[in-house]
C-alpha cells in the first residue's frame, strides 16, 4: 500500500507522513505534494536547457594548448582522439565515457523516462526506478572533464615551453551537466508507481 | 481501505491491517510511496524499501561519534589542503606549482568567472559547509541535548547539496590530469594533494555511516519535548 493510497501524503526528504492536504512537512519543513504533477513541465525545460548547452560544448575548444612550436586547440572528442593517438587507452576512453556517453545517454533516459509518465510503458516500473537511480549516481561524474581542465589550466604555465588555456566549452559543458542534473532532481519518481487508473486521477 | 481525503488534517493516526498506527510511527518510501510502519532494524542491518529497494534506514553503532570525529578531520584536511601546493609541474627548466585554489580559479576571462564560482563550490565550499552542518546538526544529538536553532533547516540543507559536492570527482580529475600532461612535463604530488585523498575517502565513508532518518527522528523528539 502507498501512503497515497492510505489517504496520506509522504515527505520526499524525511519519509514522514502527513494528513492528505497538509502542506509543510512538520519534521523537516519541506514543501508536501502526493504527487508532483508539475515535475514532469520543470525536467522538460531543464533537459531542453542541458541538451542546448551541450551543442557548444562539442564545437567549441575545451583546451588552447600552446608550447614553443605550436598552438592548438582541442575539442572534447578532438582531445580524446589525441590521447588514443600518444597510446593513453585507459584516460581516452574514461574522457569519452565520462562527457560523451553519460552525457547523451543521460539525456535519452531522461527523456525516455518523462515519456513514459505521461504514456505509460510496458517496462517495469522497477526497472524504471533502477535506470532513474543510474541517472542520478553516474551524472555527477561528468564534471570530471571540467576538473580536468581547471587542473590543467592552472597547473601547465610553463611560460614559453607550455602553457594550457580553458576554452569556452568548459563553460557551456559545465551548464550542461548542471542543468541535466537539475533535471533529473526534478523528477518525482513515485510517478512511476502509480498504476494507470491512478495516473489518471491525478493528471 | 477508503479513508476520506483531506478530512480533519489534525488527525494524527490512520487505521492500518484494523489497528489504529499513529503517524508518527509510520513512514514512506521517498522514492515510491511505499507506506510502512518504521521498525528500528538491528544496529549493522538495513530497512530496505520491498518496492523499490530504497535503502530506508540503516543505522550504525556509535555512527553521532565517529562522524563527529570524522568532520572534524575533513575540516583540518581542507583547510590545510588549501594552502599547501597541489601538484608540481617541471618541463625544460621551468616549473610551476598550483595549489587547489589555483584550480578553482583558472577560469578568468569574461562569463568563465561563473565556472570558477561553481568550480570552487564544488570541490571546497560545498564538502566544507556540508560537514560543518552536520556536525552542528549532530552535536545536541550525540550529547542528547536540545538541538541547536534552525538544526532542521541545516540538516535539510545537508541532505539538498549531497549532489553537489564533488570532492572525488575532482580527485579522479586529477588523474586525469596527470596523464594527459605525461609526455609534456614531470609531474610531482604536493602535500595537499595527500591531504585531499584522505579527505575524499573521509567524506565518503562519512555519509555511509550518516543514517539520515534516525537523525530526523532524533531531531523530532527533541522537537516535542521542547
Amino acid at each position: 500500500m502507498t501512503a497515497r493510497e492510505a489517504g496520506l501524503v509522504a515527505c520526499r526528504r524525511c519519509a514522514r507522513v502527513w494528513p492528505m492536504g497538509t502542506e509543510r512537512c512538520g519534521r523537516c519543513g519541506s514543501h508536501l505534494k502526493s504527487r508532483d504533477t508539475g515535475s514532469l513541465s520543470r525536467v522538460w525545460a531543464l533537459w531542453i536547457v542541458g541538451v542546448i548547452c551541450y551543442i557548444p560544448a562539442n564545437l567549441n575548444p575545451m583546451l588552447i594548448t600552446q608550447t614553443l612550436v605550436s598552438s592548438s586547440q582541442s575539442t572534447i572528442v578532438g582531445g580524446a582522439v589525441e590521447l588514443l593517438h600518444h597510446g593513453a587507452v585507459g584516460v581516452a576512453i574514461i574522457i569519452l565515457v565520462a562527457s560523451v556517453l553519460i552525457p547523451v545517454g543521460k539525456f535519452i533516459a531522461i527523456a525516455y523516462l518523462a515519456l513514459s509518465v505521461r504514456r505509460g510503458s510496458n517496462v517495469s516500473a522497477s526497472r524504471r526506478h533502477h535506470m532513474y537511480e543510474m541517472v542520478e549516481f553516474i551524472g555527477r561524474w561528468s564534471m570530471i572533464d571540467v576538473f580536468v581542465v581547471a587542473i590543467l589550466s592552472s597547473l601547465v604555465q610553463l611560460s614559453v615551453v607550455a602553457s594550457i588555456h580553458p576554452g569556452s566549452a568548459a563553460l557551456t559543458f559545465a551548464l550542461s551537466v548542471i542543468f541535466t542534473m537539475l533535471s533529473a532532481q526534478a523528477f518525482d519518481t513515485r510517478l512511476f508507481w502509480d498504476t494507470k487508473d491512478q495516473r489518471n486521477e491525478t493528471t | 481501505m477508503s479513508v476520506a481525503i483531506g478530512d480533519e488534517t489534525a488527525r494524527q493516526s490512520v487505521p492500518l491491517d484494523g489497528a489504529d498506527v499513529p503517524l508518527d510511527s509510520l513512514m514512506a518510501c521517498p522514492q515510491c510511496d511505499a507506506l510502512y510502519v518504521a521498525r528500528m532494524p538491528d544496529v549493522g542491518e538495513r530497512a530496505v524499501c520491498a518496492r523499490c529497494h530504497t535503502v530506508l534506514i540503516a543505522p550504525k553503532r556509535k555512527a553521532g561519534v565517529k562522524i563527529i570525529a570524522l568532520t572534524l578531520s575533513v575540516i583540518i584536511l581542507v583547510v590545510s589542503a588549501l594552502f599547501f601546493p597541489f601538484l608540481t609541474i617541471n618541463a625544460s627548466g621551468f616549473g610551476n606549482k598550483a595549489s587547489i585554489l589555483d584550480s578553482a580559479s583558472s577560469f578568468q576571462s569574461g562569463p568563465m568567472v561563473f565556472l570558477s564560482v561553481a568550480v570552487a563550490a564544488m570541490i571546497i565550499v560545498i564538502p566544507l559547509v556540508r560537514t560543518l552542518l552536520i556536525l552542528y546538526v549532530l552535536i545536541p544529538v550525540v550529547r542528547d541535548t536540545k538541538p541547536y536553532a534552525y538544526a532542521r533547516r541545516a540538516f535539510r540543507l545537508t541532505q539538498e547539496l549531497k549532489p553537489w559536492g564533488m570532492a572525488e570527482i575532482f580527485a579522479l580529475g586529477c588523474a586525469v590530469a596527470l596523464v594527459k600532461v605525461a609526455d609534456l612535463a614531470t609531474i610531482g604530488f604536493g602535500p595537499a594533494f595527500w591531504m585531499f585523498a584522505v579527505l575524499v575517502v573521509i567524506v565518503l565513508i562519512n555519509d555511509n555511516y550518516l543514517c539520515t532518518w534516525s537523525v530526523w527522528k532524533s531531531l523530532e523528539l527533541d522537537q516535542q519535548e521542547a
